[in-house]
């Protein structure tokens, strides 16, 4: 599949999009949603509102039962499940509310581990740092890891050190988008604002655009622009409703 | 080529895995390793009898003694398992071996025996024509054959064992245990000559001369003065027969079996050993298939221990999802993992089974009579695919459902 240069300038394009598990209806409905590249956004809203099936069509996990899903200009709901793991290894780097790291490997193994399946990525971090090793290490200083924790396995480390180690893994090979699921939700209040300031500054750094979710809207002002899915979500049940 | 990359992949990282859970890992292999052990042990021990019996004769067309069983002929005659049923007339073995289709024969009387090992009275033609394996010839390691009734020749083993050399005196006992009451002391033999090894009964024999062996059973007296060579006995135990060509062994055969001075028995080696080894097939079926049944347990244990790990790593598996694994990947790294699973057990296994063979060689040798031979065989390699490839068939279960469930979780699993 030859895969043209892009630069689009949309990092994200949802448009007349509607996903459902048979027949118990829409749980995700969004007419329109544009993301631009670089752009830091926030995603909030209450807990099942659809946040998790959003971040699986951008990921490329799920495919929408109607409407379409671009990521950097790439429509994944023409894709076979295949293309979009090929779209989601090469371009987004994902970081989860907890257990992101895999137990059995380091540090510097679990940041690494985005290019062991994308050699885009793999590319990128040796272009940028010389070798995947000083890409990884290069990160996780820059998060706060210091030399000493790198070798270490990953259960030796704490939850916060846990969030930022996954944080350096979404980064690594430079991906254009960064999806962050709830992954302060764990840490505690200033905890949070570090962890959040270091992930915005990486991004920056990397020019990737962020899509940050959270069901805490208190975190909305560090970011360019805040999407309420609850809003957005024609399917979500509304707050009276629930 | 896909494949190949999302194989290499896997393994780097199943490797990683499977020391993280090291017990588990341990455990699988350690019983994956006992059930490849015990079929590539069950073999060996199978074709090493075998080659240890039939390498025990070798050039003798016939063997013929009193009416009896055709094994049981076999059996005490060559092997020394078991005892004689009855003797026949020196008349007739000489009548028989008059033939003009017989080349050769050795006459062998048995029934004394030497601080448990068996002794058997024949003539220098014992040295000249017996052949063991691929028609070897009996050799001296020291000395040389019986020239006198006092005379002695020992195997190789009954010399290690006793720690006999040439010139020894010793004693032979009447009757085929250690502990006889009646031992012929007043009969000392002298050995004359150690024959080489040849990994046969012949090595656990003493060989005396037919009138040593009548002089001991009368009073004595003027044994020394017996001739060796064409020394008549009144009767033998059986005697084995060369022939000019083989097309006239079922000739001489049934002219044995019809033989009108008394009733005797001919066999052909060959023949009994084949009685033998169909009357032991059914011993080697149940065995294989408790073997292969302690594979099939083997296969269940990995099969269980891959999918309770499952549930334990559904995590794991959605982490390497979002880092861009394909579900392929997923099937590929459950597929690896029970791959090396297999392939440590089953190497293990067939590597401590050749430590274990040689721990137990002397003792399979001089307790039986079986010759273990150690180093890998193709059965082995068999041994080893057949495992590796019941692992994968086994293993397709759980790489399924891994396959599936990374589907259904997506990135997120909320456990």
């Amino acid at each position: 599949m030859p895969r043209a240069a892009i630069s689009p300038e949309n990092a994200i394009e949802i448009s007349g999009l509607r996903f459902g598990y048979g027949s118990h209806g829409d749980i995700l409905a969004i007419p329109e949603l544009e993301v631009r590249s670089s752009q830091r956004v926030f995603v909030h809203g209450p807990s099942g509102c659809g946040k998790s099936t959003l971040l699986a069509m951008i990921g490329g996990v799920l495919a929408p039962c109607a409407g379409a899903v671009a990521i950097l200009g790439e429509d994944l709901s023409g894709m076979t499940s295949a293309a979009r793991d090929r779209v989601r290894a090469d371009h987004i780097g994902f970081i989860f509310q907890q257990f992101n790291l895999v137990p059995y490997l380091s540090v510097v193994e679990n940041v690494s581990l985005p290019c062991r399946y994308s050699r885009r990525r793999l590319r990128r971090a040796v272009k940028a740092d010389g070798s995947l090793e000083k890409s990884a290490a290069r990160l996780l200083s820059a998060l706060g890891i210091g030399a000493a924790l790198r070798s270490r396995k990953s259960t030796d480390l704490s939850v916060g050190q846990q969030q930022r180690v996954a944080a350096a893994r979404a980064l690594i090979g430079r991906p254009e988008l960064v999806i962050a699921d709830e992954p302060t939700s764990s840490l505690d209040a200033d905890r949070r604002r570090e962890f959040i300031d270091l992930l915005l500054s990486e991004c920056g750094r990397a020019g990737s655009t962020v899509v940050f979710v959270s069901h805490d809207a208190s975190l909305a002002p560090h970011f360019d622009i805040a999407v309420d899915l609850q809003l957005s979500n024609a399917a979500a049940p509304h707050a009276d409703a629930a | 080529m896909q494949m190949l990359h999302n194989t290499g992949n896997a393994i780097s990282l199943v490797f990683k895995s499977l020391m993280n859970r090291r017990a588990t890992t341990a455990l699988t292999v350690a019983s994956i390793a006992v059930s490849a052990g015990l079929l590539s042990v069950v073999e060996r021990v199978r074709t090493d009898t075998q080659t240890s019996f039939a390498n025990t004769i070798s050039g003798a067309d016939l063997i013929i003694g009193a009416r009896s069983g055709d094994l049981n002929l076999l059996l005490y005659s060559v092997f020394r398992i078991g005892n004689p049923t009855n003797n026949i007339a020196w008349s007739s073995y000489e009548k028989i071996g008059a033939r003009p289709e017989v080349d050769w024969t050795i006459p062998f009387s048995l029934g004394d025996a030497h601080r448990g090992y068996r002794v058997l009275a024949t003539d220098l033609g014992y040295f000249a024509h017996y052949r063991y394996a691929d028609r070897r010839e009996l050799e001296f390691r020291k000395g040389g054959p019986f020239s006198a009734a006092s005379d002695a020749v020992i195997g190789a083993e009954v010399a290690e064992r006793l720690g006999y050399d040439v010139g020894r005196e010793i004693i032979v006992s009447h009757g085929l245990t250690e502990t006889s009451f009646l031992t012929h002391d007043e009969d000392p033999f002298t050995v004359t000559g150690i024959l080489a090894r040849t990994g046969t009964p012949v090595d656990r024999t003493v060989h005396i001369s037919l009138s040593g062996m009548d002089l001991i059973h009368s009073d004595g007296g003027g044994r020394a003065l017996a001739p060796v060579a064409g020394y008549e006995p009144e009767q033998i135990t059986a005697f084995l027969v060369g022939l000019k060509s083989k097309i006239s062994i079922f000739a001489l055969q049934r002219y044995a079996n019809e033989f009108e001075d008394e009733p005797v028995t001919a066999v052909i080696p060959g023949v009994a050993l084949q009685q033998l080894w169909s009357l032991i097939r059914v011993a080697e079926y149940a065995l294989f298939g408790v073997s292969a049944m302690v594979v099939l347990a083997s296969a269940l244990g990995l099969l269980a221990t891959l999918l309770v790990s499952l549930n334990e790593r559904r995590r794991e598996m959605s982490v390497l999802r979002s880092v861009g694994a394909r579900p392929g990947d997923i099937f590929a790294l459950l597929l690896s993992e029970a791959v090396m699973l297999a392939f440590l057990g089953a190497l293990a296994g067939l590597l401590l089974i050749q430590i274990g063979i040689v721990a137990i060689r002397p003792f399979a040798l001089t307790e039986f009579g079986i010759q273990l031979s150690v180093g890998l065989r193709a059965f082995d390699f068999y041994v080893l695919a057949g495992i590796i490839g019941i692992a994968v068939l086994v293993s397709v279960i759980p790489a399924w459902r891994a396959y599936r469930n990374s589907l259904a979780d997506g990135l997120t699993v909320r456990l």
